[in-house]
């Protein structure tokens, strides 16, 4: 086979698209959990984002409305688990699952009405110079305003957490909610920020998916991304940048195995559609492996609610 | 895991509330099980059609989603079937066992299983659709149409069904354009848009010009659009999705079906049988032609629908011959039901192996 730089470009440009909703929703959640929340919710907020952001659209007509107001639907959704896990204390995981089971059902009763109406075209930038250099143009041009967002998102939460006051807060609350407390933070007010955030960009992945990526709605349309979103977190040791490269490898790998099936690569094809799982957790141990970073960079407090009074 | 149980959690509650509902009706009432959403605009959502065109035509009917193929299939079916329904339709190939076990222990209540072959009862009626009729057409219009000579075909699973489908696609369209190669993915998955867009940009990246597909979303007709390839409508018309793209669509029309059957319980006249339905029943509708083929391909496809209608012309017709070589079927034959039913291997000029 002939191999085109520009249909290796072609190649990268679908791998980059196809990971856009997993960076989103694990940078969110890498924030929320890096505040010593786990929030399981992830797939219920991102399938709440892509029906409030699809209906909203179809409504309204806006693109602009439809993606803030996905995001705020993420807000809301996730104000429910920060009230019911905050406020009341609840346990993480099982508050979690039940946003998720919530948001899947949910999104299907508003969505009933929303089934079969093709989406609008989301509008790309640079389209002008998509085809000025090889190799790097079909990468670098004519995408969503959200693609962009969405790797330059790993790099703003890494310089967020790290050289931040408020990242700095955040980390704190994650490692030692009890001594933050006693420096003065307010825990409870900064979990709640952190989950809702979360929210926010769970909301986000799930309008990309719904408007820009397969622009339709139809029910269980996450298909389990936010799962594959929340393995990311806990396998890239909480750290944004690792998050960008597993990402990466998940849509490359689901796409090369695509890929290869076509060009009639004599490997088992179930083989091939387990890779992506596989070859990203394998990958994310051995960079990950180094048990001293681990230690520092997993939140302790993570998953275990806090009082104040105690 | 969390999928089960929020599968079981959201069907036992629409059950719940669809028990509720049913209590009240007197005459036939129909039950529907189905595997997905009604929302998927696909499969089921085709059966649901179904469904409605039955309470057009006058009866009540209830309806569970999501339900797996599970023991939870059992148990859906045995609170159908005692909460006083006449009818139960099973729209999905793994019921198959669980419809056969309930319809032991409820002989006056007719089950009827879709894409199955068990009748073990004498209340167990078994359907299907010849969607491969449908797939000739598609080939015919595909093979015509290509200019690179790449076909792209989104399969889901390896199963007859799919394999059937590649093969009478594959067929019809060597016919008119004996260069083509159908370039085959298998997603293994019904049902995710975003695998499907995926794969069907795989093809196209790899030269596929027109994409043929055996999920159910609207995903690759889409991406057809977006990349100015052409692409074919699966299970309901899908031109409104990508009107530049879809050149026609192979719907599944069950409504006339599920009416007959229902009146046939109303009249006593139900009895056990095995339905094959294809174009000339009206079971596979095939949606509008696109006016960017020429008209003498659209005179073709129109005259090739009547010819499968009317039976003149059979998908499967000798000579075929599979991968190796190997005779399938004998020049002047036709396949018959039984080797359609288990079609298990690609005819020549399919690439790749089926998965195993």
């Amino acid at each position: 086979m002939i191999v085109d730089i520009n249909f290796v470009g072609l190649i990268i440009a679908s791998i980059m698209a196809s990971a856009v909703p997993l960076i989103l929703a694990s940078c969110g959640e890498l924030i929320t959990e890096r505040s010593g929340v786990l929030n399981l919710g992830v797939e219920g907020m991102m399938i709440i984002g892509a029906i409030s952001g699809f209906a909203l659209m179809t409504v309204t007509g806006s693109l602009i409305i439809a993606v803030f107001g996905a995001m705020l639907a993420g807000v809301l959704i996730s104000t429910i688990f920060a009230f019911l896990t905050q406020t009341l204390i609840t346990n993480h995981v099982a508050t979690g699952l039940a946003l998720t089971i919530f948001g899947i059902g949910i999104s299907a009763m508003i969505g009933k009405n929303f089934v079969g109406i093709p989406g609008k075209e989301f509008p790309v930038l640079f389209e002008g110079l998509k085809d000025t250099i090889p190799l790097l143009s079909p990468i670098l041009f004519g995408h969503s305003i959200v693609f962009y967002f969405a790797f330059a998102l790993p790099f703003i939460t890494s310089y967020f957490l790290k050289k931040t006051k408020i990242g700095l807060i955040v980390r704190a609350v994650g490692d030692s909610p009890e001594s933050a407390s006693n420096q003065g933070i307010n825990v409870r007010f900064v979990r709640y920020a952190c989950i809702l955030y979360g929210g926010a960009m769970c909301g986000l992945a799930g309008a990309y998916l719904s408007m820009i990526y397969t622009p339709q709605w139809i029910e269980n349309m996450t298909g389990g991304r936010g799962w594959i979103a929340l393995a990311l977190v806990v396998f890239s040791t909480w750290n944004p940048i690792k998050i960008l490269i597993g990402a990466m490898i998940f849509g490359g790998l689901t796409i090369i195995q695509f890929h290869m099936q076509a060009i009639g690569v004599r490997i088992p094809v179930q083989f091939l559609t387990a890779l992506p799982y596989i070859v990203t957790i394998i990958v994310l141990v051995v960079i990950s492996r180094d048990s001293r970073k681990i230690r520092l960079s997993t939140p302790s407090s993570l998953g275990k609610s806090f009082h104040k009074d105690n | 895991m969390h999928k089960f149980l929020i599968r079981s959690f959201v069907s036992s509650l629409v059950l719940l509330f669809t028990l509720t509902v049913a209590a009240v009706a007197k005459d036939v009432k129909a039950a529907f099980v189905y595997i997905g959403p009604t929302g998927d605009h696909g499969w089921t959502y085709q059966h649901d059609v179904g469904r409605k065109a039955v309470e057009a035509a006058g009866f009540k009917t209830t309806y569970v989603e999501g339900v797996p193929e599970s023991a939870d299939a059992e148990r859906v079916l045995r609170q159908l079937a005692n909460s006083g329904h006449d009818i139960i339709f099973t729209t999905s190939f793994g019921y198959m066992n669980p419809t056969n076990k309930v319809a032991k222990e409820f002989p006056n209540v007719k089950f009827e299983h879709a894409t199955g072959y068990k009748r073990e009862h004498p209340n167990v009626a078994t359907y299907a659709a010849r969607f491969y009729e449908g797939r000739t057409i598609l080939g015919t219009i595909a093979g015509t149409m290509t200019k690179s000579n790449v076909i792209g075909y989104v399969a889901s699973f390896p199963i007859p069904e799919v394999i059937r489908g590649i093969n009478s696609f594959t067929l019809a369209a060597q016919k008119v354009n004996p260069n083509i190669k159908t370039k085959i993915v298998w997603a293994f998955t019904w049902y995710d848009p975003g695998k499907e867009a995926e794969a069907a940009k795989a093809l196209i990246d790899q030269g596929a010009d027109v994409i043929a597909q055996h999920t159910d979303s609207t995903a690759i007709v889409q991406m057809a659009e977006k990349a100015g390839v052409y692409a074919f409508g699966q299970a309901s018309d899908m031109d409104k999705f990508a009107p530049k793209a879809v050149l026609t669509s192979v719907e599944n029309n069950w409504g006339p079906y599920y009416v007959d059957r229902v009146k046939a319980v109303a009249n006593g006249t139900w009895n056990q049988k095995d339905t094959w339905h294809g174009i000339g029943d009206g079971m596979v509708v095939i949606s509008g032609l696109d006016s960017q083929m020429p008209s003498d391909l659209q005179a073709k496809v129109k005259k090739l629908q009547a010819d499968l209608a009317s039976g003149k012309v059979h998908s499967f017709t000798g000579p075929i011959y599979d991968q190796k070589g190997n005779l399938m079927v004998a020049e002047g034959k036709t396949a018959d039901d039984g080797m359609l039913a288990g079609m298990m291997t690609y005819v020549k000029g399919v690439e790749g192996d089926i998965p195993k």
